[in-house]
């Protein structure tokens, strides 16, 4: 191979006919990748005109400077030509002879190459319903298998390193605080600023108090968490388990008999369902100082009176309702991840899709279920 | 720098170095893996990088490749300072180098032709279709012929490093370095592997640079070679790995290319 370096190249192609029904396709110049290819059509025509050709060869001798891309042009040829016609490399320059015969010196294997067609429009949404019904089935099957991986921890004998589950605590509990506080102090604030413009018309600003303490307790800290969770925590265990599963790690895990489940989901589920109910009683402090804020900064209500109407509105329905909803987010955000990550493929991508279903799948199951609260508490008359 | 010049001197000497090491100390912090590394590569060469396991050559190679900055000295291509060139330069300089990984290293969202056609597209006119043309080659060359459309995790290890290898000899490099390529693949594939790097080295004209320790590979193909000893932390010998194996000054040498048996003095 020759050095890199010149700027036009100076190359030429010609197809000559010589007796005997043989075509002698002639090169000279620099042929270089960086180039392109060389041409067909001269090949390709002359192929045409002559549909009595017998052999096709190459001349080389003036070629100064060559790559693979010469080795490319031959099989391109080779393939062009009908099957009577003979290919003869001779000629191509004796590293691009020897390449061109590594190439052909393993066949293809039989059935390596598969021509299946795309699906057709009808096909792709009788796959995608199944698709759909497999989905459902796998998630069935995996809160089963969750659910027997925690019968195995009531009765003691479920198997994971405590250190694990201390760390998923920070990760899921502490760490999280940051982010919790500034969203829920938010909420807060703008729940007070949208309830405070109505409600002063009515000459009633004092019950800003009671919006806010009762739509935090009840609704919003627990359903802001658990987004915030999702796309955090949910997130981070799809990934987590994923990359595990492209490193054969969850492989290795099985082949040394430890449940997957056991070692690697429940510590998860505990410490997600653990911490959610906390970090909810936290967002519903915090969100009801954001209401203060501008409750008492800002619409004059004397702070006894807030502070008052606050612990009223606070009824102890109100609370736990919103505790036990975060309970039950915890545990969605924390199936959702751990089922994605464990149904992760193995490349590097699959493992970016797995994450993003994670936090679809949280936030679609929180959304859901939360409408379904709303409907049993109000039928209850909670 | 002082080292330099002497390197200068030393490459006079020998018109055919094609890489060069000199006086390289590769440190991890302030952990020295391995001091006074100094050898060179003769252009043709297939020169084989060995020593026990932990003893820094995967380390060398990424310096080699410039994935790793030299605590000390500095790595020659074709005479031009590697270490001191600029960013574009070391682009450069790398586009003519071809690297397989120890893991295969391929881009498993991609097929193994898109995986071979990511250099051409960066670095060549090619259209699509050319690209596809010259992959296909590619991939022939090292035996996948018809598993362009497969993706890296439907093939097995020893396909997934020739893939590697298809990948690296994309831009006809005329410098390929490989990570401990037969590492678990079995003895007859490891052979036809040892053939295939001897085939491309001698069809492309390429220089191969290896990391390995399977005795049978560093016999068969091995023409030049570099020795690096972790308890002295530094290379105790250099040269054609066959003569290595008789007259190696260090028995150390002498019992790693006879499989531990010595022969004593
Ligand atoms: N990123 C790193 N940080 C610190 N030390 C490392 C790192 N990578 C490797 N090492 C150390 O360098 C030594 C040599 O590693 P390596 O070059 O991979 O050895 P090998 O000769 O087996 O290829 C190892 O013993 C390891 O302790
Ligand atoms: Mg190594």
């Amino acid at each position: 191979m020759s050095p890199e370096g010149e700027q036009t190249p100076q190359r030429e192609l010609g197809v000559s006919q010589e007796p005997g029904g043989e075509l002698r396709v002639r090169l000279s110049g620099d042929w270089y990748l960086r180039h392109g290819l060389p041409p067909l059509e001269a090949v390709r025509q002359a192929l045409a005109d002559q549909p009595d050709t017998r052999r096709i060869a190459f001349a080389t001798e003036g070629v100064t400077g060559w790559d693979s891309s010469i080795v490319t042009f031959a099989r391109q040829v080779a393939e062009l030509c009908p099957d009577k016609v003979e290919v003869d490399i001779s000629g191509l320059p004796e590293g691009a002879r020897g390449l061109y015969e590594l190439a052909e010196a393993v066949p293809e294997r039989e059935g390596a190459r598969s021509d299946e067609k795309g699906p057709s429009f009808l096909e792709q949404i009788g796959l995608a319903t199944l698709a759909l019904r497999d989905g459902a089935v796998d998630m069935v099957a995996f809160v089963g298998e969750v659910s027997v991986a925690m019968g195995q921890l009531l009765r003691g004998r479920a198997r994971f390193r405590r250190v694990d589950l201390g760390l998923m605590l920070q990760h899921s509990g502490a760490d999280a605080l940051p982010i919790v506080t500034l969203i829920s102090l938010l909420v807060g604030l703008i729940l007070a600023f949208v309830g405070a413009v109505q409600l002063e018309q009515f000459g009633a600003a004092v019950y800003v108090a009671d919006l806010v303490a009762i739509a935090m307790t009840r609704e919003m800290g627990a359903m802001m968490t658990a987004i915030v969770m999702a796309g955090r925590t949910g997130a981070a265990f799809a990934a987590q388990l994923g990359s595990m599963k492209v490193n054969q790690e969850i492989d290795a895990l099985r082949t040394m008999g430890i449940s997957p489940l056991e070692y690697l989901v429940l510590p998860r589920m505990l410490a997600l369902s653990l911490m959610m109910p906390l970090l909810c009683i936290y967002a519903d402090l915090v969100g009801i100082i954001g209401g203060a804020v501008i409750g008492i900064g800002m619409l004059d209500v004397a702070p006894t009176t807030y502070i008052q109407h606050t612990i009223e509105a606070t009824t102890f329905t109100n609370l736990f309702g919103g505790i036990f909803k975060a309970s039950v987010y915890g545990v969605l955000v924390a199936l959702s991840g751990c089922l994605r990550g464990m149904q992760s493929g193995d490349s590097a991508s699959a493992v970016g899709d797995a994450t993003t279903a994670a936090v679809v799948t949280s936030i679609v199951l929180i959304i859901c279920t939360s409408g379904l609260f709303a409907v049993l508490f109000y039928i209850l008359d909670i | 720098m002082a080292t330099s010049e002497t390197a200068d001197s030393r490459r006079s000497e020998t018109a055919a170095e094609h890489l060069g090491v000199r006086d390289l100390t590769m440190a991890y912090g302030s952990f020295v893996l391995q001091r006074g590394l100094d050898f060179s590569v003769n252009r043709g060469d297939v020169f084989i990088i060995m020593g026990g396991s932990g003893c820094g050559k995967s380390t060398l190679l990424r310096h080699m490749i410039g994935l790793k900055e030299p605590a000390q000295g500095e790595v020659f291509y074709d005479g031009e300072s590697f270490t001191r060139a600029s960013d574009d330069r070391r682009n450069e300089i790398l586009r003519s180098v071809g690297v397989t990984y120890q893991t295969g290293g391929l881009w498993s969202s991609m097929t193994l032709a898109e995986n071979v056609s990511v250099p051409l597209g960066e670095y060549t006119d090619l259209t699509p279709a050319e690209m596809r043309e010259v992959s296909a080659l590619k991939l022939a060359l090292v035996g996948l012929r018809g598993f362009e459309d497969y993706y890296p995790s439907q093939i097995s290890g020893g396909m997934q490093k020739r893939a590697g290898l298809a990948r690296a000899i994309a831009l006809d490099p005329s410098v390929l370095f490989f990570d401990e390529p037969s590492a678990g693949l079995d003895p007859i594939s490891s052979h036809l592997l040892d053939q295939l790097i001897l085939q491309l080295r001698d069809s492309l004209g390429a220089t191969v640079v290896i990391v390995t320790h399977e005795l049978a590979s560093i016999f068969a193909i091995g023409n030049n070679s570099v020795f690096l000893d972790a308890k002295s932390r530094t290379m105790i010998a250099h040269g054609d790995p066959k003569y290595l194996r008789e007259h190696a000054e260090s028995p150390d040498v002498r019992a790693f290319l006879n499989r531990g048996s010595a022969p004593e003095d």
